[in-house]
């Protein structure tokens, strides 16, 4: 089996995608010539051409609204906002346009788009590339927001949110590009090369959207993770031997209630991590889920570990991230009330 | 060096508010048939002039006059008049619904019906308008049926939108009419992608974006232009300047730029200013931009002079801050009188044949009106199903929105 990076593995992703449709277009900042900040779409252009992948100017608002005229022409457009941080100007395009079309014009126009942004921290990137912005996505009816955490679940959740026919916000993770990433800042990452998700057939295969799936199985506590944080929770489970299953959501918005409810009905406890800063993060909806479906059988209260409620910072990167020290505190925590 | 001079602040202010004597003299206006009419494929820069002039086809006499007149026929005049009739007539049993409680809000088009009545008859089947609230000449005139225009408003169970959307905010892939947002500005650049996409596909088709002069100062109005710009969109850029954003004069939205079309100069697109209640002009314009789009030239920036003679919706009192005789003192006049009067003037038209055919128009569309009342209003009902709410969210319902379809007992 064929090893990929993330990057790789994300690129691939739109190469299969605009091989086998051609309405299937890339733009973005940096995105054509040069291939991406992150080399995520390297080769597109000279592949496929500049109608099928170009740069644009500096605007995020520029590139979606554009890609939700596109859409509504008919093009399946992917675009790249080059930092998750650079989206805002590009938010009542998502939000009021590209997220309501189908609903508003009752299905006469769609939004048939990706909008792909790199994630999370742990780059010293500082307050402005690093934001874990998931949970302004998920706050909007007419979004799907996908966060995959390796090699293989991105290129098939891309696929599939390509081809699917309402936008799809696709938040990779960015510390997660070249390697796995379990908290330990400290320590030398592994490439994903020699990891066993670095596995990434070749050819079309998609990863359904709305699908969680267990990373850990597990019978002392569940913990709800994605991206990043799926490596930590792997991470705190080991260094503290508690028994945890964990679940990565890999899609946001449709969560999967089943598997969410069938393991915390198994363990009677859940911890809930996200990176994005707690107050009113996608862990609060979690967190009510959890007790809205499983209340009867929680013996603990629901413990979730993010990031704090303030800019993420440079210097006190470390501080602010949610490592395994502190998810393993929290796994404790669950297991002992 | 002495102390300098403190700064002051500068806030623009319309010429007269409410109790003031409307007065215009100030506001150049060129001669009908002055404006030149160059070749669609000018460069921009040798045509810089015409984001200052106005383009005006008929004179005081009523006469077509200079290089932008004669596109059109006796009968295309006339089914022009017709089409503005009808909006007129379709604005007045409107208003007076929402007065009457039928529905939640309207919005009227009193003054600017040319603008979009004309441009649309400048366009081919399969040509893609992301239009504002204000232009439902592109569907009057684009031969979509009044009737789902009607039950849209009144949100009832024929409602072609489910009830989803506030009143005028129409949709129609198949008359060319995207659905409009209720947010400003946003379907500028929304334009812009279409055209790319028709582009970048080798279609034949183009795309018109509609912004007013208020909303020009959106984000989305600048990122418009500079994507047409970059990529040579095939598109026509129309601001529909009427004056008046709600309360707030155009002033403050154009601040120190001499006109609306003059922001298109910085961007190397052509742009141009016609007078937007000149029926003749405006198509005799949007036709030069269409066919430059048509033929690959790239994009072209319009500005429509004009006057919203009635309030912004029905929300709005516009003799709270300007006076009632303003429109009046408009230098342009009322498109509707301006093109009868040059149908009379060519010999095809007559006040009697007008005032019959206002009074059948008006008859049609209140025998519309009816019939759309019989499928319901907002306030009596039939509505379209609390379960109407649920679907389209997304192609397929996902579960999380099932489970609070069944919670609401839907």
């Amino acid at each position: 089996m064929p090893r990929k990076t993330m990057v790789e593995a994300i690129r691939d992703a739109m190469d299969i995608s605009m091989q086998r449709d051609e309405r299937v277009v890339v733009f973005g900042e940096d995105v054509g010539y040069f291939g991406g900040v992150f080399r995520c779409t390297q080769g597109l252009q000279q592949k496929f051409g500049a109608s099928r992948c170009f740069d644009t100017p500096i605007s995020e608002l520029g590139i979606v609204g554009a890609a939700v005229g596109m859409a509504a022409y008919g093009l399946r457009p992917c675009v790249e906002i080059q930092f998750a941080d650079y989206m805002y100007p590009a938010y009542d395009q998502i939000v009021s346009e590209a997220a309501r079309l189908r609903y508003r014009s009752n299905g006469q126009f769609t939004a048939p788009m990706v909008v792909r942004m790199p994630t999370g921290g742990g780059i010293f990137g500082g307050q402005t590339h690093s934001q874990s912005p998931e949970a302004l996505f998920t706050h909007v009816a007419g979004l799907k927001t996908v966060v995959p955490s390796n090699p293989y679940d991105a290129k098939g959740l891309l696929i599939a949110a390509i081809e699917d026919n309402d936008p799809v916000i696709f938040l990779a993770p960015k510390r997660l590009y070249h390697g796995p990433f379990d908290g330990h800042h400290d320590r030398p990452v592994t490439p994903w090369a020699k990891h066993p998700q670095g596995e990434v057939p070749d050819g079309h295969y998609t990863v359904p959207l709305g699908k969680a799936a267990v990373r850990r199985a597990g019978s002392a506590v569940t913990v709800l993770a994605y991206g990043t944080m799926v490596y930590v929770a792997e991470a705190a489970a080991a260094e503290t031997g508690i028994d945890a299953e964990i679940i990565d959501l890999r899609t946001l918005l449709p969560y999967d209630l089943d598997t969410i409810a069938a393991s915390v009905a198994k363990t009677g406890r859940c911890v809930v991590v996200h990176e994005a800063t707690l107050t009113s993060g996608f862990g609060a909806e979690l967190s009510a889920l959890v007790q809205e479906n499983c209340f009867y059988h929680l013996e603990a209260p629901v413990v979730r570990v993010t990031g704090w409620d303030t800019p993420y910072p440079h210097a006190q990167e470390w501080d602010y991230f949610p490592g395994p020290a502190r998810v393993g505190r929290a796994l404790k925590a669950a297991m002992e009330a | 060096m002495s102390d300098p001079k403190p700064l002051s602040f500068h806030v623009p202010a319309p010429a007269v508010r409410p109790g003031g004597t409307p007065d215009f003299s100030d506001v150049p206006i060129s001669r009908a048939g002055e404006v030149r009419r160059p070749e669609v494929d000018t460069a921009p820069e040798e045509i810089r002039d015409l984001a200052y002039a106005i383009i005006r086809v008929l004179d005081r006499d009523s006469e077509a006059v200079g290089p932008w007149a004669g596109l059109l026929s006796d009968d295309e005049l006339l089914e022009g008049l017709r089409h503005m009739i009808t909006l007129r007539a379709f604005d007045a049993r409107m208003q007076m619904a929402q007065r009457q409680g039928k529905t939640s809000f309207y919005m009227q088009h009193m003054g600017e019906e040319a603008v979009s009545c004309a441009f649309r008859s400048a366009l081919e089947p399969g040509d893609m308008n992301f239009p504002t609230y204000r232009q439902a000449g592109l569907l009057i005139a684009g031969g979509y049926p009044m009737l789902d225009m009607m039950c849209q408003i009144y949100s009832n169970e024929l409602d072609p939108l489910k009830g989803r959307q506030l009143p005028v905010m129409y949709s129609s892939r198949e008359h060319g009419f995207f659905s409009i947002s209720g947010n400003l500005a946003t379907q500028y650049i929304q334009a812009v992608g279409w055209a790319m996409a028709s582009a970048m596909r080798r279609d034949t088709r183009i795309a018109a974006g509609w912004i007013g002069d208020g909303s020009t100062a959106e984000s989305d109005f600048h990122a418009a232009l500079v994507f047409a710009s970059t990529y040579k969109a095939p598109v026509v850029l129309n601001i529909v300047n009427n004056q008046w954003a709600i309360s707030t004069f155009q002033g403050i939205a154009r601040g120190g730029s001499g006109t609306f079309a003059a922001r298109g100069l910085g961007f190397g697109i052509p742009a141009l200013r016609v007078d937007g209640n000149d029926y003749l002009a405006v198509h005799a314009v949007a036709k030069w931009a269409v066919e430059r789009a048509r033929r690959n030239l790239g994009p072209t920036l319009v500005e429509y002079v004009t006057y919203r003679v009635g309030a912004h919706s029905t929300s709005d009192d516009p003799s709270a801050y300007r006076p009632k005789t303003e429109s009046d003192a408009w230098p342009l006049g009322d498109p509707v009188l301006r093109l009868k009067n040059h149908l009379i003037r060519r010999g095809v038209w007559s006040e009697e044949r007008h005032k019959q055919g206002e009074a059948e128009i008006m008859a049609s569309v209140i025998a519309v009106q009816k019939e759309a009342e019989r499928h319901g209003t907002l306030h009596a009902g039939p509505h379209p199903s609390a379960r109407d709410m649920f679907e389209g969210v997304y192609e397929e319902t996902p579960p999380h929105l099932r489970r609070q379809r069944q919670q609401g007992g839907i």
